[in-house]
């Protein structure tokens, strides 16, 4: 963190506070970026929004539709007025829709929640137990079995692997529904599982990797040199060392899963906040793509404050010290 | 390592290099069956031959043939070019273009660091892709502007990178003495810093590879890279997906061309890294 380098830290409040800090300075350049960005694009809406009407464009009518949409006025002031709205729950309304994208926006969570959260635990039940194994057995040919899995699927496009699972388990062994109409526990497993094998293959050779190092420590040739049973060894010394990065890996991908969801619930039909703002970014409906832009920043922000938080009440050394591996 | 005798040593060493050479010639031969795609092409993958619409693979047409009846082999080829030259361009750009920030950053400090660290930061802040899906988005997609996108995401890392290995460097004696024998800012960056950098940011390029290949793949599959008439493997899986349960073959074989160009990428990146670790420079994640 390039923050950490200059101060070493006093205490535990003090580290709480600066990360707090940190997130505030975080949301305020992320909440003007993505207002920019729709500023500098929403001239061309109005454009788009009239061609595709088909009415005839004459520079009076822009202007009144520049005028209806807020547009005309100067961006600092346009960003203060979205930031107040912001404040009270109003993301304005949809282009294409017309309905209040907040609303339209909760709706949605619940179900990309559901997708998020069964992913998550598929991920670690998958990835951990078999990243722990692959250390144990280190270069045996279980090991060299469950690299090349993960090797395999973390070359895979998570796209792919969707419409792989689609092809086999939907259409030829009937397992899953095609399209899922209903939000429950059988038509989130495919999904779910395409989320959960590109993650995994990913994590379980950094899990292997994590124990691996946690392995070759001293400390750990000692206890093995007093002859401490295998599996206390295991659970007690190297599992629990290995646990902050671990857990920091994890929070980590809780963020890129809720990115990964876009393109996986799009292809699954699945009617969560990812197929919304995929959507919308097919119809350019800035206000609902600047909505979950910021939903996605304010998650992925908090996740890793609560993974810093966390992985610094576990390692006295990150917080007191400061010196926090860079890389 | 520490129980392995010296012999062991050098055969795991000769292994390791053995292996990347191996991986550098295959890519390299990978690298010219792209350029020259165009006369790898058993036919035009922009012909259309409305007597051959959705045949499947046969030998005329090993891949089978797409809803206009082009050979699909021949699109796959016709795709890796698109594919791989621009994740190779993402790849170049933003390692070159972050580790001269990092650097810069890094070796002066201060007020630049802080400043271009904290855009890093912002830039970081989300799940890269969906970044870069907004981005694209916002600038109206194409594969430019989808290589726009995912730069803008892409950088931090190196610069991060850069930066730490540099702070690191600065404190070392030869850029000391570099420095007390009168050498310049930019001569000590230039001669010193950056060829003890170099390594470690090639293999982090290297690895990054076939990440882009596969995001570039994702925007183009959601519309927001290379648009339907060009040769793309995002956009021809996505043009075949609604034909996955009659006509498979559209979607499995662009999604092997991903598949092999992004494995062959992510090996060649694990043996580099490997064989650098064995020059004796420590890589961190």
């Amino acid at each position: 963190m390039w923050v950490m380098h200059k101060k070493r830290f006093s205490g535990f409040r003090k580290y709480v506070f600066r990360h707090l800090l940190r997130l505030l300075f975080l949301l305020a350049g992320i909440t003007f970026l993505s207002f920019v960005m729709m500023g500098l694009a929403g001239s061309d809406v109005v454009l788009q929004q009239m061609e595709g009407r088909g009415t005839v464009l004459s520079q009076e009518l822009i202007d009144q539709a520049r005028a209806e949409l807020g547009l005309d006025r100067p961006m600092i002031l346009q960003y203060l007025s979205w930031l107040g709205n912001l404040c009270r729950g109003d993301l304005g309304t949809s282009y294409v829709s017309g309905q209040g994208v907040f609303s339209v926006f909760v709706s949605k969570l619940p179900a990309t929640l559901l997708l998020t959260g069964v992913s998550m635990a598929l991920t670690m039940v998958i990835s951990v137990p078999l990243g722990i194994l692959a250390a144990v057995k280190k270069n045996r040919f279980v090991d060299q079995l469950i690299r090349v899995c993960s090797f395999v699927g973390s070359s895979l496009p998570n796209f792919f692997l969707a419409l792989l699972f689609l092809y086999v388990f939907s259409i030829r062994l009937n397992m899953f529904p095609v399209i899922s109409r209903e939000k429950n526990l059988e038509s989130v497993m495919l999904p779910a599982l395409t989320l959960a094998g590109a993650m995994s293959s990913r994590y379980i050779s950094q899990v292997r990797a994590a124990v691996l190092d946690e392995f070759g420590k001293e400390y750990i040739t000692g206890i093995m040199a007093r002859g401490v049973p295998f599996r206390r060894i295991l659970w007690n010394s190297v599992f629990r060392g290995a646990l902050p990065s671990l857990i920091a890996l994890f929070s980590l991908s809780f963020g890129s899963l809720l990115g990964g969801t876009a393109i996986v619930e799009s292809i699954f039909m699945w009617d969560g906040v990812g197929k919304l703002a995929v959507d919308a970014m097919k119809m350019r409906d800035y206000p609902v793509i600047q909505a979950y832009v910021l939903w996605m920043a304010v998650i992925y922000t908090g996740v890793n404050l609560v993974a810093d938080l966390v992985s610094g009440i576990l390692d006295p050394r990150i917080r007191l010290g400061g010196t926090a591996d860079e890389d | 390592m520490k129980i392995s005798t010296v012999s062991r040593q050098k055969q795991k060493k000769l292994y390791v290099r053995e292996k990347a050479v191996i991986l550098c010639i295959l890519t390299g031969l990978f690298l010219l069956a792209v350029i020259f795609a165009q006369e790898l092409c058993p036919y035009d993958p922009y012909a259309q031959d409305y007597s051959m619409v959705l045949s499947p693979p046969s030998p005329a047409h090993p891949f089978g043939t797409d809803r206009y009846g082009r050979d699909m082999l021949s699109r796959v080829i016709a795709g890796a070019r698109t594919s791989v030259f621009s994740a190779l361009f993402l790849a170049a750009a933003t390692s070159a273009a972050g580790t001269a920030a990092g650097m810069i950053c890094g070796y002066f400090g201060g007020r630049i660091d802080g400043a271009v660290m904290g855009i890093a930061d912002l830039c970081v802040a989300f799940p890269s892709l969906v970044f870069a899906l907004a981005i694209a988005a916002l600038l109206n997609g194409g594969m430019e502007n989808a290589v726009l996108a995912l730069s803008l995401v892409s950088w931090p890392k190196y610069a991060r990178l850069a930066r730490s290995r540099t702070l690191t460097l600065k404190q070392a004696d030869f850029i000391q003495a570099a420095r007390v024998a009168g050498g310049s800012s930019l001569q000590i960056l230039t001669r010193h810093i950056l060829p003890n950098l170099l390594g470690r940011m090639l293999v982090t390029a290297s690895l990054d590879v076939g990440t882009m290949m596969m995001e570039l793949a994702g925007l183009s599959f959601l519309g927001l890279g290379a648009s339907p008439p060009s040769a793309e493997w995002g956009s021809m899986m996505s043009g075949g997906r609604s034909m996955l349960q009659t006509y498979p073959w559209t979607v499995i074989t662009p999604g092997i061309g991903i598949f092999v160009s992004v494995a062959l990428f992510n090996l060649l990146g694990d043996a580099l890294r490997d064989w650098l670790t064995f020059q004796g420079e420590e890589i961190g994640g």
